[in-house]
């Protein structure tokens, strides 16, 4: 078992006490940035990304992963005690969770958010243990060709799997590869879309527009709401943890299938999100107490977190193998990567092992010391949601602002991050999905590159798109997932459509 | 949603979302026409070399005016118009109560600094919004500035924006 001694040489790696210490860093200010309104996983990491340019690789992917965990588990805490989610993806643990806190049972539902993440989480990295190394030792037989077809896919799904107007998902993917191409060409070093700005050659940076999307543009979405918080407190005792975990066992068959929901969901560019919600929707459906789902079941709080931390989790697996991220946090990640001097892709498990099983052991230590610690700490960051909002807000905007000036050191990127705060305000209202805009940004440039070598190969004809059966059925399915909108449509007026699940708690929400 | 409902039996006056969803589906596709015209300036082409610099470009540009074109379509003529109100005056003015600050705090780092806007900037914010008292909001304000300058000057060395004018320099950071 080659995995498991490498797997053993990445433990080796990540337990030295700095990276014990930036572990348990990055988790405190991963729940922080989780519970904070404005400050979620995306932006957490890139505001704390240029912090790390002087440390090593591995110790920076330590931290800010951690912070990842930290922030999918800090979700939770909103949604519980006080009917916010914290993150999109926390949305469908509201809707057990709050009712259980409102009777007083909110140690027992946080117990089993927590613990529930801890194990969707777990199975998503067993996963990722052993097959990202297959998935990249297949991917580097890939040429341009391959690797275009993967990019056409992850974007492509995002309207096949998306929700709301495909034409929506495009203006948004679109937009972040014009903005990708804004500056320098590589390639003929011809200036692109500057019109004569200076400030543009350099191009728009990922980190400003994830900044500002979903910081500054958070912050005005909430202060549009008036938002007030008024929650439960909660206590978490060893007792009510004991008691708890003693009934989660029960519960073993709703785990597995919402953690192979969320994986699944994770790998494939779905996203937690939809994940949680699929999952929870399965296990109303399938439950002997499904119809007291809504009224504070624990299964119901079961079910959404285990799949939105597996799909979280799974997320990173493309990320790593093919250099392709799964969610707007895996894609500041992946800058991250290129930051620190690291080429993405599969040559990673070849060239940087320890870095790569260094990330996949912290995985593993992460998620267990973020379990110790959410459990030890609800009470602290709890009492954070009472801080009035007219303190957190001008903090907040502070941080996104250092956050901003630190990546390239201009005062330009600060005023666009204002910018892309107001965008992120305008998108959010009018259903304008934000991942494909961040992933785009980020891929924007390899999308190009690989396109433009595939095109190369063939002298522009895109028939080398379908120049072999790998290519060809990869660009098949992502056309397919493209076209889905429309495949849906004809087939729903060939056979009506079946009762939706959900729509009951979308419009609940 | 609805937090707004307690806000008196007003009627919520203002835009509809249909107006504003165009409105935004129109700046789309203008923005998508300059990426197209400037793309095909540069080349979108094939040279002699292999795709020109506006190739890929070019394609984005087409796309994001087909869905400009589409989502204004949409909005304006789709089967559920949204007639609800984008956002009303009430939600309007708490949203500005931070954009504009904001706008000027930014300014404001340019003329002063990184560290004694943000203090000001937030003792002010607490001041005129949370009507927090001015000895709180000033010693809350300074703590915070104090704690991200040891933090970024002190142990990350990451030096942040002076400002044209610098008061800090007696601390020998610059």
């Amino acid at each position: 078992m080659e995995n498991i001694y490498s797997l053993m040489h990445g433990f080796a790696v990540v337990i030295s006490p700095t990276n014990f210490l930036l572990m348990l860093v990055g988790i405190t200010l991963g729940v922080l940035i989780g519970v904070l309104p404005g400050l979620g996983g995306a932006n957490g990491v890139a505001i704390l990304l240029p912090l790390t340019f002087t440390m090593t690789p591995t110790s920076a992917i330590i931290m800010l992963s951690c912070l990842y965990w930290g922030a999918l588990f800090g979700g939770a805490i909103t949604s519980v005690l006080f009917n916010i989610p914290g993150e999109p993806w926390s949305v469908a643990t509201t809707f057990d969770g709050y009712p259980m806190a409102q009777q007083g049972r909110a140690g027992e539902a946080l117990t089993a958010a927590f613990t529930s993440s801890f194990i969707g989480a777990f199975f998503a990295v067993i996963m990722i243990t052993f097959i990202a190394p297959l998935v990249a030792d297949f991917a580097l037989e890939f040429g341009a060709p391959e690797f275009f077809s993967v990019y056409l896919l992850t974007f492509c799904s995002f309207v096949g799997m998306g929700k709301g107007s495909p034409f929506k998902i495009l203006a948004s993917m679109a937009l972040g590869f014009a903005l990708a191409a804004v500056g320098m060409d590589t390639v003929t070093g011809q200036l692109r879309l500057t019109f004569g700005f200076e400030e543009l050659m350099r191009g728009f940076d990922f980190l400003i527009a994830v900044i500002g999307l979903f910081g500054i543009g958070e912050i005005l979405i909430s202060m549009e709401e008036g938002l007030a918080f008024s929650g439960k407190t909660a206590k978490i005792d060893p007792k009510v943890v004991l008691a708890t975990w003693k009934k989660l066992p029960k519960f073993w068959v709703t785990s597995l299938r919402s953690a192979a929901v969320g994986i699944w969901m994770g790998i494939t560019p779905g996203g937690a999100t939809p994940a949680s919600f699929m999952s929870y929707g399965l296990a109303k459906k399938l439950s002997k107490t499904g119809d007291n789902f809504g009224n504070g079941e624990l299964e119901g709080v079961v079910a959404p977190e285990t799949a939105a931390h597996a799909a979280g989790t799974a997320a990173l697996l493309p990320m790593i193998a093919l250099g392709i991220p799964g969610s707007p946090t895996a894609a500041v990640l992946l800058g991250g990567l290129l930051i620190w001097g690291l080429q993405p892709g599969p040559l990673l498990f070849v060239e940087q092992k320890d870095f790569v099983w260094g990330l996949i052991a912290s995985m593993y230590l992460g998620n267990i010391v973020g379990l110790a610690v959410v459990l030890t700490t609800v009470p602290l960051f709890a009492s954070i949601l009472k801080i009035p909002f007219s303190i957190i807000a001008p903090v907040i905007i502070v941080i996104c602002g250092i956050g901003a000036y630190t990546v390239n050191n201009v005062m330009f990127d600060v005023w666009m991050m204002l910018v892309f705060g107001v965008v992120g305000y305008l998108f959010k209202k009018l259903d304008y999905p934000l991942a494909p805009m961040v992933l785009a940004l980020v891929l924007g440039r390899n999308a190009e590159d690989s396109f433009r070598q595939a095109m190369l190969s063939s002298q522009g004809s895109v028939s080398v798109m379908y120049s072999n059966w790998l290519v060809g059925s990869i660009t098949t399915l992502a056309l397919l997932l493209l076209f889905w909108p429309l495949i849906s449509k004809a087939i729903a007026l060939i056979r009506p459509p079946k009762e939706d699940e959900f729509a009951a708690h979308r419009e609940a929400e | 949603m609805d937090q707004n409902l307690d806000s008196g039996d007003s009627v919520r006056a203002g835009v509809g979302t249909y107006v504003a969803d165009a409105v935004v589906a129109g700046l789309i596709l203008l923005l998508g026409i300059i990426v197209v015209v400037a793309s095909w300036e540069l080349g979108a082409g094939w040279t002699s070399d292999g795709p020109g610099s506006g190739y890929f470009p070019f394609g984005i540009g087409v796309i994001l005016c087909i869905s400009g074109i589409a989502t204004i379509f949409q909005a304006l003529f789709g089967k559920n118009k949204d007639t609800e109100v984008f956002v009303d005056h009430e939600q309007l003015k708490r949203v500005l109560q931070v954009l504009i600050p904001a706008i000027i705090y930014v300014g404001a780092i340019e003329v002063f600094g990184v560290y004694i806007s943000s203090a000001v900037y937030i003792a002010l914010f607490m001041i005129l919004m949370g009507k927090f008292s001015i000895v709180k909001s000033v010693a809350i304000g300074l703590i915070i500035n104090i704690l991200f300058f040891a933090l970024f000057e002190v142990w990350f060395k990451v030096p942040l924006y002076k400002g044209y004018i610098d008061l800090l320099t007696f601390l020998g950071y610059s």
